[in-house]
């Protein structure tokens, strides 16, 4: 050793050196084998889907055997789907985050037990989710709604709309009530304290403190949820979801066409898959510019309501 | 001279576990109404303990459990007939943070008033108006109102936070450590504040500063390992302690 390195701090061997310069690269590849996999993949589909969104291609129906046309069908199907799946479950799943976090104490059973049935849900395969929408929400409540009316015809003991909807909505339940609890439960336990100091109940304290404190937290949890529902198809394979309609749904009770099905359809069960192509690459971007519509929703809500809340 | 001395508070042997923690052990002590009572004593001795049994905010740990009493003008407001709610109104509470909403200052004194169903506008103006006055900050936010609260400063933030608390028409005011966080000049302005409401509130403070304890207050209790060691009049208290363990704090012998 040289007579300048004999201070005490010295530079490490070279075995040390080399060990740190390996643990840089390798999660630096890892790293960058993320980015690479994310911008290859929207950039393949973008540059060979993108030139063929057309105006009519996103407001005509398809034709001649789906190997031509539009797929303004299955956009209009996907987006009432979503909408009516937030509609069934984002307020279920908010309620129950809202007994979870607030009501229930950390150790009684029954919290227990709903905490596992949520895990429980977050880990069944979701073409289980369809085959249970069929059995549960077409076979036992469609079919008994039926009876009860006393319909001569099936109105809605058939795979529609509504069902497909409520399929999805059980599907991201654990995802809206976990991330909905985690919002929640960031609100700082001095603001719930000062709310009951100047004598306001439980619940007052709930609706005009945590939950206006949580907001940005529910609504973005609430839209990540729906936008992971958004791109399910096995679940809605048995429950209202069709090949193609010859017009569009009514009412909730009809069946309909969803982008992520449609894709499949084209791939799949076309007579010509090579002329269906540049349908497919174009129904994969309408179907990432959705989602990301939708992420992008959340961001500017979150950002948009904590502005307001600092001010009013 | 003030008024005769009547106690507003009275507690009887009260006793605070946290799961198995003895927090505070047997204390008895009488709190005058239209006084200023402090609460002194090292970190962890109970004295924030004891403040939050006055209003029942104890009830919100999990694992904390209570037994004894807490008389305010004769009622024990543990008894089950007791709705706690009623409680923390006519109990009010200043914390050691200043705990603003992240909303305009208005509406933050308003929050407690709003509780109780709807005050035509004048009415609330003019509550609101009244309890700024009495927390010494109307002069600093009368025309910015509707601002956020979150734009004031820290003591500002403070004194907000006891017009939030009168703005209820309390008869007790609680404060935890109330200028910890403040810098000198705002801590002399709260100090001034409480020597004004006095008149009006039986004020219960707890500090671990020793010598605002002995500015602002007519008793002072001592606290130590979750007992109340020594209570008297303050002056009393601070010149002639009865207890080693008194004198051995104030005298700067440990704490």
């Amino acid at each position: 050793m040289s007579a300048r390195a004999q201070h005490g701090f010295a530079p490490g061997g070279v075995e040390k050196r080399l060990i740190g310069a390996v643990a840089v690269s390798v999660t630096l590849i890892a790293a960058l084998c993320i980015v690479g996999l994310s911008i290859g993949l929207l950039g393949h589909f973008t540059l060979a889907g993108l030139p063929h969104v057309t105006w009519e291609f996103l407001t005509q129906p398809p034709r001649n055997n789906n190997t031509e046309g539009g797929i303004f069908p299955a956009i209009y199907g996907t987006v009432l789907l979503v909408l009516l799946m937030s509609i069934l479950g984002v307020p279920i799943g908010t309620i129950t985050a809202l007994y979870l976090s607030e009501y229930a104490r950390e150790d009684s059973p029954f919290a227990r037990a709903v905490r596992f049935a949520v895990n429980t849900l977050a880990g069944i395969p979701s073409i289980v989710f369809g085959l249970f929408g069929l059995g549960f929400f077409v076979q036992f409540v469609g079919k008994g709604m039926d009876r009860m009316l006393g319909h001569e015809q099936i109105v809605w003991g058939k795979p529609a709309l509504i069902w497909a909807a409520a399929t999805l909505a059980v599907l991201t339940l654990p995802v809206v009530i976990v991330s909905v609890e985690e919002a929640l439960r960031s609100v700082p336990r001095l603001l719930r304290e000062a709310a009951l100091a100047v004598g306001a109940t439980r619940w007052q304290m709930i609706r005009r403190v945590v939950l206006p404190h949580a907001l940005p937290g529910i609504l973005t949890g609430s839209i990540l949820a729906v936008s992971r529902g958004a791109g399910e198809v096995a679940p809605i394979l048995f429950v209202g979801v069709v090949y193609s309609l010859p017009e569009l749904p009514k009412g909730i009770t009809s069946q309909f066409m969803e982008l992520g099905y449609h894709l499949f359809v084209l791939s799949t069960q076309s007579p010509d898959v090579e002329a269906t192509k540049p349908l497919q690459y174009a129904t994969t971007v309408v179907l990432l510019l959705l989602t990301f519509a939708l992420n992008l929703t959340a961001i500017l809500i979150r950002s948009r309501i904590r502005h307001i809340q600092r001010v009013s | 001279m003030a008024p005769a001395l009547e106690p507003k508070i009275r507690t009887f042997e009260l006793n605070v576990y946290y799961g198995y923690k003895h927090a505070l052990q047997d204390v008895t002590v009488d709190i005058y109404a239209n006084r200023v009572t402090a609460f002194i004593g090292p970190s962890g001795c109970g004295k924030s303990t004891f403040l939050r049994a006055l209003n029942r905010m104890n009830d919100l740990i999990p694992s904390a459990r209570t037994t004894g009493r807490v008389e305010i003008d004769g009622i024990n407001i543990y008894d089950p007939s007791v709705d706690v709610v009623e409680v923390r109104r006519r109990v009010g509470m200043v914390f050691q943070q200043s705990v603003v909403f992240p909303k305009s200052i208005y509406e933050n004194v308003a929050f407690g008033l709003r509780l109780n169903g709807r005050i035509p506008k004048a009415e609330l103006d003019e509550l609101v108006e009244y309890s700024l006055r009495r927390a010494a900050l109307w002069e600093e936010v009368k025309d910015r109102l509707h601002h956020s609260a979150l734009e004031l400063s820290g003591g500002q933030q403070q004194r907000l936070c006891i017009a939030r608390a009168i703005a209820v028409n309390p008869e007790i005011l609680l404060m935890d450590e109330p200028c910890s966080a403040l810098d000198p000049i705002s801590t002399a302005k709260i100090e001034e504040l409480i020597d004004e409401l006095k008149s009006q509130y039986t004020i219960v403070i707890v500090t671990h500063n020793m010598q605002q304890a002995a500015r602002v207050s007519d008793y002072t209790g001592f606290f130590y390992l979750g007992r109340l060691i020594e209570y008297n009049r303050t002056r009393e208290l601070f010149t002639n302690p009865q207890r080693k363990e008194t004198e051995d704090y104030i005298t700067g012998r440990f704490g």
